[in-house]
């Protein structure tokens, strides 16, 4: 039965979300743009609140909530990943940077959860972590990775530079891409959990960014850096068959949420931007043709469709997750689709609002550099094209380049 | 019996029917020189409206029959129920089969060939809203079936479609807003062999054209109302037995049925960009008298969620043609070769082919969502909105990419694509029409 809103059992999920969005995350939100690197410490006490919600069985906001579920009987499910990608939008529209250093809630985390066995989800129970994949000379060609793990005894020895680890300094554990073996190629890759303190895993440097300042964008350096074996995520022997597939899957996963993060940013855009023209007189009139209203009015309503596909392409997205239906192509649609409709309306909304939107006085002009991000980690938007196109088009890597 | 069963069992009937027909009757393509003999003839006259039957009350109501509003477990949902993905199933067979063979004849010849609409109204496209009170087959109000329908219908051909469900947006708004006097009157002759020919007449010829600001007027008189203005893009409005027009009354506007044999009805053909299978025309009102039984829907909310419900079916009918875009283009660029390798392995082909199924799925999950909340009982205008919003600018783009990506093979009439484009451009613009 078709039916694409919230669902009821959330709305009190979505609800404190937006109420933690409003209350600590929007309150904060300029503070912590300017302290670039200051720890927002008004986070550790949500971390708790969101380890609660999690324990709760509800899930919500949290990077744990991508898992998929192998007990489930045929009928339509709501489920965790539902929940969490709509909890990230409440708190994205708060703040993205916020949601980025939640503790416990890192890209890491998501992608334990995802390709973990049960005992190593025990293992890295309730420990905060980052992931490291960008390298200083590749970034989206992430086959081309350079840093190594080779088995000595019973650990991996790990070789390398890693940078753009969001939350690398504040997690406790980073989540590493190497390879095994840089002849094989794909399916050489490999995910490793390293401890921070390992010796030979230091951290290099912090990032000064465009935007989501409040969250730390680290560069490590591994030299000899020994990780215990049992630290391998998913299978530890070279299978060219399925290739990538371990490492990609958590993508699958963690792109939808990067989707939700890019809708609840537009949210709020247009949500500021509908209060200070309206303010000036000017509202959308849903009734009428755009043609007959002011100019204003008429590019709010387009704004506000893009948002609304982008809204309705993520929880598709999260929703096939849940009912354990492939979900790479809306995976990757949402994904496109929000990070590029996210851009667009945070800048036309800056233009719509003149300088009011450009100064510092409001949040708009924040919005509009930390949604620049959202269309680039997690996968490019070229990136997302070239999934799309290759699925859609029956094409190899190698044929569509 | 199940809207399912009755509607198996007379779409098989039709099926038969129309394949049992001659290969020449099905696709009739009249010569060329006849063609535009008949055109000119055609454009700049004006005919009379068709005779009307006399519609008479064949069954006496109490109170209008309603379908129920749409249940559910509050959960979100993308799956059809069995019962749509069975319609849907029909309209995708009826679609593939019968309106993308007819399709480019039908675009010449400016008309929907008889057999084929018969076999569109044994589908039973007609009996699907009209609740079993009144003979039909719809007891729950399914705006998203609807929606489906379209769908699947404009993935064979949008101007096909467009005659297809045309006189169902009449009934559909009876159903709606109809009190039982009217419900009792008109009804009965849609559930009926023969059902009329019908058509919901809201747009006008004018530059930013409004439908909350309409210039066809209605006067109140004695015992009566007065109308006057004209109508455009009307489907099949030289056949049509039944209007609901849309007029302006004291300020506000407002729906009124008019039958074709009222006096005072000029019919105009206007044959536009595209939409030609639905035979578009001009509806001229002058000093049309209808009584005061004429008004439908008085209440506040009938007319603006008509005119919602009908963006809700025109981005319906775009989702469709889009798709079939789409689908056509994908092994298009696959087989196409240049500079020794299919189109297909550029990224300035492959990303456009991304793009283009992005845009489409945004605006299909936006309709969808219009309509659910529609037949929910909930606030649809906004949403429907949107999806009208989505249909104009990606509908359009989308079929301009779909010529695009054919090149020069997309502009000439070998190939579908340049009907789409025509077609698309509509689908973001035109009010009334179709309802869901």
């Amino acid at each position: 039965m078709i039916h694409l809103e919230t669902p009821k059992k959330f709305r009190g999920l979505v609800d404190q979300a937006q109420q933690v969005a409003r209350e600590i995350f929007r309150p904060n939100s300029r503070r912590y743009d300017r302290a670039e690197h200051e720890y927002p410490k008004e986070l550790d006490m949500l971390g708790a609140l969101l380890d609660g919600m999690n324990a709760s069985g509800v899930g919500g906001a949290g990077a744990a909530g991508v898992r998929r579920d192998s007990t489930q009987d045929d009928g339509n499910r709501n489920g965790t990943n539902l929940s969490t990608a709509l909890g990230t939008m409440e708190l994205c529209w708060g703040d993205v940077g916020f949601l980025l250093s939640m503790p416990r809630q890192g890209l890491g985390n998501a992608a334990i959860a995802s390709v973990a066995s049960e005992e190593q989800l025990a293992r890295f129970a309730g420990r905060w972590a980052a992931m490291a994949i960008t390298e200083p000379h590749c970034g989206s060609d992430s086959a081309a990775i350079r840093t190594t793990a080779k088995l000595d005894g019973d650990h991996y020895v790990l070789n390398g530079d890693k940078i753009f680890v969001t939350a690398g300094d504040r997690a406790e554990l980073v989540v590493v891409w190497a390879t095994l073996d840089r002849n094989v190629g794909r399916a050489a890759i490999k995910s490793f959990v390293v401890e921070k303190g390992t010796p030979g895993f230091d951290l290099v440097r912090l990032e000064h960014k465009l935007g989501i300042r409040a969250s730390d964008t680290a560069q490590f350096a591994l030299r000899d850096c020994r990780v215990p074996k049992e630290n391998l995520l998913g299978e530890p022997t070279i299978n060219v068959e399925k290739g990538f597939a371990g490492v990609m899957q958590t993508f699958d996963n963690t792109r939808p949420l990067v989707a939700a993060m890019a809708v609840g940013l537009a949210r709020a855009c247009i949500e500021e931007t509908q209060r200070l023209l309206g303010a000036a007189g000017i509202a959308v009139d849903y009734d009428r043709p755009a043609a007959v209203q002011p100019a204003a009015a008429a590019e709010l309503l387009k704004l506000e469709a893009d948002y609304e596909a982008a809204w309705l392409l993520t929880l598709q997205a999260a929703w096939m997750a849940d009912n354990r239906k492939p979900n790479s192509l809306q995976a990757s649609q949402a994904k496109a689709k929000a990070g590029r409709a996210c851009v667009d309306i945070a800048l036309k909304c800056v233009e719509l609002c003149g300088s009011l939107g450009y100064g510092e006085s409001e949040l708009l002009e924040k919005w509009a550099r930390d949604a620049k991000i959202l269309d680039i980690f997690e996968g490019t938007q070229q990136i997302q094209l070239l999934i799309i196109a290759r699925r859609l088009l029956g094409k190899t890597s190698a044929e569509l380049k | 019996m199940s809207v399912v069963d009755r509607v198996m069992g007379l779409g098989l009937r039709a099926i038969n029917r129309v394949a049992g027909a001659p290969l020449l009757d099905r696709l009739h393509l009249r010569r060329p020189a006849e063609q535009a003999l008949y055109h000119g003839a055609r454009i700049g006259f004006r005919s009379a409206a068709a005779a009307a039957r006399g519609f008479k009350a064949t069954q006496k109501l109490v109170q209008p029959a309603r379908p129920a509003r749409a249940g559910g477990d509050g959960l979100f949902d993308l799956t059809p129920s069995d019962e749509q993905q069975m319609l849907q199933d029909a309209a995708r067979r009826f679609a593939a089969d019968e309106l993308r063979p007819a399709a480019a004849a039908a675009d010449t010849a400016c008309a929907a060939e008889a057999a084929l609409l018969a076999g569109a109204a044994e589908l039973g496209l007609g009996v699907m809203n009209i609740p079993e009170a009144l003979g039909g087959a719809g007891n729950e109000r399914s705006a998203v079936t609807n929606v489906l329908v379209a769908e699947a219908l404009a993935h064979g051909d949008m101007g096909l479609a467009l005659a297809c469900l045309a006189p169902s947006a009449v009934s559909n708004a009876l159903v709606l807003w109809g009190d039982e006097s009217q419900q009792a009157q008109y009804l009965p002759a849609f559930v009926a062999e023969h059902a009329p020919v019908a058509a919901l007449a809201i747009h006008e010829p004018q530059v930013l054209f409004d439908p909350f600001a309409l210039r066809t007027t209605a006067t109140r008189v004695d015992g009566g109302y007065v109308l006057s203005g004209v109508k455009s893009l009307v489907p099949r409005a030289r056949a049509a037995e039944l209007f609901v027009v849309a007029a302006q009354l004291e300020g506000q506007p407002a729906l009124f049925i008019v039958e074709s044999s009222n006096a005072g009805l000029g019919i105009e053909a206007e044959p536009a960009m595209g939409l030609r299978a639905a035979e578009t025309a001009r509806l001229h009102l002058t000093n049309v008298k209808l009584p005061a039984s004429a008004r439908l829907g008085a209440d506040d909310t009938a007319y603006r969620d008509c005119i919602a419900l009908s963006r809700i079916a025109w981005s319906a009918l775009a989702v469709g043609t889009a798709q079939a875009a789409l689908d056509y283009l994908i092994p298009y660029v696959n087989e196409r070769i240049a500079f020794g390798e299919p189109i297909s392995h550029r990224q300035a082909v492959a990303f456009a082919i991304a793009d283009i199924s992005i845009e489409l799925e945004g605006l299909r999950l936006t309709t969808w969502r219009a309509a659910s909340r529609a037949e929910r009982g909930a606030t649809f205008v906004r949403e429907a909105a949107l999806a009208r919003r989505l249909a104009a600018d990606k509908g359009a783009r989308i079929g301009s990419e779909a010529v695009q990506l054919l090149g020069g093979h997309g502009f000439v009439k070998e190939h579908p694509v340049e009907r789409w484009y025509r077609d698309l451009r509509a689908a973001g613009f035109v009010e009334g029409v179709v309802l869901v």
